[in-house]
């Protein structure tokens, strides 16, 4: 009697910041796409449709992350894009850009075509790879941007090689704007950063680790800038983490320059001190927790000043999107010492809870975190992705905002665990994924109550 | 972190804690002033063992200790296996380029392998800041830290301590100078919380390029810092006026190659401790080097062989020192009561 291609989702709190709705409402999906959203539509006009029940629930579009590493090919065994788009959906995400830094590097027709032939497979959400800048990510010569966005990339980044050479940034710049796609290029200084395993500061000088100063990003975020206001051209910039790259970011959008920026759920809610291995704790002395080399990310875990000045960024608008830098790696990469340890977080499946502790601390609007989870990275893409409105994909993410939950990463559909949060309690949770009309995850969170 | 206002909870406190004996030695951050007097005192009757004619004690019979250097070390190395060796220990020497760490073999799986052979003890040396930690995590045996990166050398600064005690008595009040290269020495690290919490003020001076990007020289350091107190002065003569103790650190020639000197030359004629600049300290002020010196470098050889000069009682106070750390660790049913686990309220 139910036919499969006709879904209603009833009741729920509809939170589409890209078509201004925030209210209760029923989504009717017809043929993997949205029909159309209602107030309250009455049982008997459901003839035909598979119900689910979403009464106290939020619904949201599916989220869209733009910085994801998939890992494949190459290091199967940290993430394939199976395990991959898997924690997506875990995470609410319905779109995931993959980074090219896989091996074979995504620099040529041939190995994005085979990203994306076996992502429509394996992968149980969608994938849009990011295409190389330059040939082997090695920053001495441009990669066939045109031959790469013919192919189906959405951007050009060299992931965590930046381009040092500000020659081949400009000129990738000027390049790209033949097929407008924009560049990502990973702000770091690395003669700055002076090999730096974490930021420099109070806790890296206690803990002997070598200090990266928050110029190594700004420096080199700063240059990015004027270079794209040069060629007048789309940059994104990656990951932004310190106050000094807010600062020139919002003064370049000021200016009109055509940018785009991202920050990460780890750098708008960890800080340096996590590195005590405490939870953000700070202990008389260094103890055997110390050295949390799950804590180990690039760019670092920064100040609180930091951390708060990052929020302020992206509740005003400065800061555009989130987006994950989901870095699975193997316990061997983290199972060693603070140096040796693969620098990265894995992010998806506690990206949106994480965050959400901002809007249950006041700090930022749910609209807003949606957005930046939705329409915006959408409107970066420039796809007809992000939003619930007639005949786009029925992407949604069903949101549960008052279950609590305990970070197991045990449980991660990602192939790798390596995560600070392990133990952590995180309210609200992503109870269904569905892509394109399909649920591609379920979950069935315990509600405690309070008091 | 508060300090308990009220003297009987703690006290309380440190009885149930005095009834689980410390298995590590990581750093002294995490010692009492309690301890770190014990740990001395045990010392000063390991000197006395060391000036034996037969120097031999059967203490610690039947332990293995392991030394597993992955840098290279004199001093430190051999008075860790003197110390071991004189109180009775079987004491193992092994390096990272003559063990399979040069075949690859990862650190986790270098001390598994090592455990497996029920060693009572690893003494170890890493570059790595953290490294003794991570160790200590993943195996039974005591992890003594013979310095890691440039993090701690908690033996060096409680043989600097006994060496400076013996001459000097009572730290309280102590104004001790230590002068080089901050940025990068463990030992200046271990030593300025060791002497600032025996009560002696501690006193900083160094190029700017040789200190963490976050202190300020001619400012005094907060407590959140881990090094609370510490005086961070521009001038090496500010910093040794009116000095008990003078320590000029290493300077190695790849700081000039990195670019944080223009030259050792340079750095010899500001910062490099010679007699004019000891003149300044107090007429009785000790002169510590913690080893290798580079002579015409960060010290003159005049004053480092001259009369102030502790240097070679350093050398000899380690392996006392080495001993007690190891005895009070290993030793089998040793209730040397101070040297616990920690958490006292006596620290800072």
């Amino acid at each position: 009697m139910v036919a499969r291609n006709k879904l209603a989702i009833t009741g729920g709190r509809v939170i589409d910041p890209g078509e201004e709705i925030d209210q209760i409402s029923d989504v009717l999906i017809s043929n993997g796409r949205i029909e159309k959203i209602t107030l309250r539509t009455g049982e008997s006009k459901l003839d035909g449709y598979e119900v689910i029940d979403a009464t106290g629930m939020i619904i949201s579009p599916g989220f869209i992350d733009l910085h994801t590493h998939l890992r494949d090919p190459g290091q199967e065994w940290k993430e394939t894009i199976t395990s991959g788009t898997h924690a997506a959906a875990s995470g609410g995400f319905t779109t995931v850009c993959a980074m090219p830094n896989t091996d074979p590097v995504q620099d040529s027709a041939g190995t994005v075509e085979d990203v994306i032939r076996r992502s429509a497979v394996d992968g149980i959400v969608r994938v849009l790879p990011i295409g190389a800048i330059s040939v082997g990510q090695r920053g001495k010569q441009l990669a066939p941007m045109g031959e790469l966005a013919d192919a189906g990339v959405i951007g050009f980044s060299d992931d965590g090689n930046p381009v040092e050479d500000a020659n081949l940034m400009r000129q990738a710049l000027a390049y790209s704007a033949e097929v407008g796609l924009p560049v990502i290029n990973h702000a770091e200084d690395k003669k700055i950063a002076g090999g730096g395993v974490m930021t420099a500061g109070l806790v890296a000088t206690r803990l002997g680790l070598a200090g990266a100063p928050n110029e190594a990003e700004t420096a080199m975020v700063a240059r990015d800038l004027y270079l794209a206001e040069l060629t007048e051209t789309r940059l994104h910039i990656p990951h932004i983490s310190t106050i000094g790259s807010i600062e020139v970011l919002r003064s370049a959008k000021d200016r009109g320059v055509d940018v785009t920026a991202e920050v990460t759920p780890h750098h708008l809610t960890l800080n340096e001190e996590w590195v005590f291995g405490l939870k953000g704790e700070v202990p008389s002395s260094v103890g055997l927790q110390s050295y949390d080399t799950n804590t180990r990310v690039n760019p670092p875990l920064r100040s609180k000043a930091d951390v708060r000045a990052l929020v302020d960024a992206l509740r005003e608008g400065v800061i555009d999107i989130i987006a994950t830098d989901h870095a699975p790696h193997a316990a061997t990469d983290k199972v060693c010492t603070y140096n040796e340890a693969a620098p990265g977080i894995n992010v998806l499946e506690t990206a949106f809870s994480s965050v959400f502790a901002l809007v249950n601390s006041k700090k930022i609007s749910l609209v807003r975190l949606i957005e930046s989870l939705t329409t915006r990275p959408a409107s970066i893409l420039g796809r007809d992705l992000g939003r619930l409105r007639k005949g786009f994909p029925a992407d949604i993410t069903l949101i549960h905002p008052s279950a609590l939950w305990v970070v197991d990463p045990s449980t991660f559909a990602s192939k790798s665990v390596n995560t600070p949060l392990a133990g952590v309690e995180l309210t609200g949770r992503i109870v269904r994924t569905i892509y394109q009309g399909k649920t591609v995850f379920q979950s069935q969170p315990e509600v405690r109550k309070n008091g | 972190m508060a300090q308990p206002s009220t003297v009987s909870p703690s006290h309380l406190e440190q009885d149930t804690i005095a009834l689980q004996p410390r298995r590590h030695l990581l750093d002294v951050d995490d010692l009492s002033a309690s301890e770190i007097s014990n740990l001395l005192d045990t010392a000063e009757g390991m000197l006395e063992i060391t000036a034996r004619d037969i120097r031999k004690t059967p203490a610690l019979r039947g332990k293995t200790i392991i030394t597993m250097f992955f840098e290279n070390s004199t001093r430190t190395r051999v008075s860790f296996e003197q110390a071991g060796k004189i109180l009775g220990a079987d004491v193992i020497n092994i390096t990272a380029s003559a063990s399979s760490v040069s075949k690859g073999e990862s650190l986790l799986n270098t001390v598994k392998t090592l455990e497996a052979m029920q060693i009572d003890a690893l003494v170890v040396r890493h570059p790595h800041s953290g490294a003794p930690y991570f160790i200590s995590n993943h195996i039974d045996a005591s992890v003594i830290n013979a310095g890691d990166g440039t993090h701690a050398h908690p033996t060096q600064s409680i043989l600097d301590l006994f060496t400076v005690r013996a001459h000097l008595g009572n730290l309280s009040g102590k104004r001790i100078a230590i002068i080089g290269d901050i940025l990068y020495s463990r030992v200046a690290r271990s030593d300025i919380i060791a002497f600032q919490k025996m009560g002696a003020e501690v006193v900083v001076s160094c190029p700017n390029t040789l200190l963490p990007d976050e202190w300020e020289l001619g400012s005094i350091l907060a407590s959140e810092s881990g090094f609370g107190g510490l005086r961070l002065v521009k001038s090496v003569e500010e910093a040794v006026d009116g000095a008990d103790v003078v320590m000029p650190l290493r300077i190695q020639k790849e700081r000039q190659d990195a670019g944080h000197l223009p030259s050792l030359r340079e750095y010899s004629v500001r910062w490099g401790i010679n007699s004019q600049k000891m003149a300044l300290a107090n007429d009785s002020a000790l002169l510590l080097h913690p080893g290798p010196m580079n002579e015409g470098v960060e010290i003159s050889s005049e004053v480092a062989h001259g009369a102030q000069s502790v240097i070679e009682e350093q050398v000899r106070n380690g392996v006392a020192v080495r001993m007690a750390v190891l005895y009070t660790l290993c030793a089998p049913g040793n209730s040397v009561p101070a040297f616990q686990n920690g958490g006292s309220s006596e620290s800072n």
